[in-house]
């Protein structure tokens, strides 16, 4: 225990919450594994390996060429493979919208979408909005309506928000809450989203 | 999720060839992705379709010919379906989500397995899934589940609202096999499940939908679909129902009548239909021919409910029908 506040401060550079969940979990999974499991694992192609397919994706703009394995959802290789992490994972059954982007211009839900079948893809996702440290529209209506409590949903919301927009679904409170219906809140902050989408799409 | 070999066929032909050979087809991906992650489908080769020329909507005289491929979006937003068969569109945009439409073809929509939760609860029983093994939704939480169509062995309904419509509409479609081409009915395309629901559809080995034909007609004017379920949206129906009028002189000439969430499979409801014909449109005609939709019909623990929601949902379709256009 101590009384003095500087010495809580963490020794060394400050990690972020992320970067010390990965690297616990990493060494959690390792200690975890059985030695068998390990020799297993490092056998050359057994049964159970799978063949990666090489994809060329655009996300936000830039291009990247990815190995991935076919199992792979576009969602697990934005957040895996190119640390994209803004885009979440709710239900990871197409069921909660979180994980909502567009996917060459069109909303889709990027936890059953396979990235193996998406080569060539122009990808948009919630960290592309930003430009020149100006949010877009939609992210500052979403913060003016206070569209959001927890935020967990909210990059899917937008993302979502984007697609009705571009769809023509806002022409009254009522058509917005029917077509924003694949993403769920689950604080309940859907007036404020509705509001959030009715303003941004009156703006441009 | 199991491994499974990822293939990107080039031509329908190749495509066919392969699938003859055990590989199965995916398009859109939203139900088989997620039941593969579940481990209740356990493909080892997959075919992804999606470079196939089979995404075109199109109009041949006053029918509508929509490819397999299309999705269901782009079909419910596409301005001929709008015009000659808005109950296509309409029955479209009451399933799933936005997302989920922009991704899920035609052909897959009608291919879709069920959402009994049993049927992906891998320690449950369910023949379906696994044929012999018992239906655990009779005896267990059925308030979603069917009560015509059902038998021993699984009370599991037929989840597509447009296979409804398309029934109603008596649509048509194309498949392609190892022999060629040939086309049958859509409602043919659905099984019952008798002691065999793990066979759920008449598609013989490889066969690949290529299209759907909606035959025009003046009922297609007067059409509406109905869905009544827990939520205003993004919700499988409990019961719903696609209706076609034609009334000429105050007298109904042409009636198409189909109804989902009750059934195990789309539901074609001819002998309503044919109490209606030559009848004058009222509440108290509706009603009656409504009261034999439910002849048969065997309600379970939790969804006797629909028994008397289903010909309520009918006389509101009809309704709404006959305010239509």
């Amino acid at each position: 225990m101590t009384e003095n506040p500087s010495e809580l401060r963490q020794p060394g550079p400050i990690i972020s919450r992320r970067e010390a969940l990965q690297a616990t979990a990493g060494a959690a999974a390792l200690a975890a594994l059985s030695p068998a499991s390990v020799a297993a694992a490092n056998a050359p192609a057994a049964a159970t390996s799978t063949v990666t397919v090489t994809v060329k994706m655009t996300v936000n703009g830039r291009v990247h060429t990815l190995a991935v394995d076919p199992r792979q959802s576009v969602l697990d290789v934005l957040r895996e493979s190119l640390n994209l992490t803004g885009t979440k994972k709710g239900c990871n059954q197409g069921a909660c919208g979180a994980c909502t982007v567009l996917v060459n211009g069109k909303r889709i839900v990027s936890c059953l979408t396979l990235a193996a079948m998406h080569d060539g893809a122009q990808i948009e996702t919630i960290e592309g909005l930003e430009k020149g440290g100006e949010l877009h529209p939609l992210q500052e209506a979403f913060v003016e309506h206070e569209g959001l409590q927890c935020g967990f949903c909210t990059p899917g919301q937008i993302m979502s928000g984007l697609g009705c927009i571009a769809e023509g679904h806002t022409g009254s409170p009522e058509e917005i809450q029917f077509w924003m219906s694949g993403n769920i809140c689950r604080c309940g902050a859907y007036p404020g989203i509705v509001a959030a989408i009715a303003d941004a799409a009156g703006r441009s | 999720m199991f491994p499974f070999v990822l293939e990107k066929p080039q031509s329908t032909e190749e495509a066919v060839a392969a699938a003859v050979g055990g590989a199965r087809y995916i398009a859109g991906g939203t139900t088989l992705v997620d039941l593969m992650r579940e481990e209740v489908e356990r493909p080892e080769r997959l075919l992804d379709i999606n470079a196939l020329p089979l995404a075109g909507i199109r109009v041949e005289g006053e029918d509508l010919v929509i490819g397999a491929l299309a999705r269901m979006a782009e079909v419910a937003a596409d301005p001929n379906v709008k015009r000659l068969q808005p109950v296509v569109a309409e029955s479209l945009i009451e399933g799933a989500s936005p997302q989920l439409r922009n991704m899920a073809t035609m052909g897959g929509n009608l291919l879709q397995r069920v959402r009994c939760p049993y049927f992906r609860m891998l320690d449950a029983g369910c023949n379906k899934r696994t044929p012999g093994s018992g239906c655990s939704a009779i005896e267990g939480l059925n308030a979603g589940h069917a009560i015509l169509g059902t038998s021993d062995h699984c009370v599991a309904t037929h989840p597509s609202d447009v296979a409804v419509a398309l029934v109603a509409l008596d649509a048509t479609m194309r498949v392609r096999g190892p022999q060629g081409e040939r086309g049958f009915p859509v409602e043919e395309l659905f099984r019952l499940p008798g002691d065999t629901p793990h066979l759920e559809h008449s598609l013989l080995a490889g066969e690949l939908i290529v299209e759907i034909r909606v035959p025009g007609g003046p009922h297609g004017r007067r059409a509406r679909y109905l869905k009544v379920r827990d939520r205003a949206s993004y919700e499988f129906a409990l019961v719903s129902a696609a209706a076609a009028l034609v009334i000429e002189d105050g007298v109904i000439r042409e009636v198409r009548l189909a109804v989902g969430g009750v059934a195990t499979r789309p539901w074609r409801l001819r002998d309503c239909e044919a109490a209606l014909v030559g009848k004058r449109p009222d509440r108290h005609v509706f009603e009656e021919a409504a009261g034999l939709a439910t002849r048969g019909a065997r309600p379970l623990h939790h969804n006797a409910f629909k028994v008397e929601l289903l010909p309520r949902t009918i006389v509101r379709a009809l309704e709404m029908a006959g305010e239509a256009a």
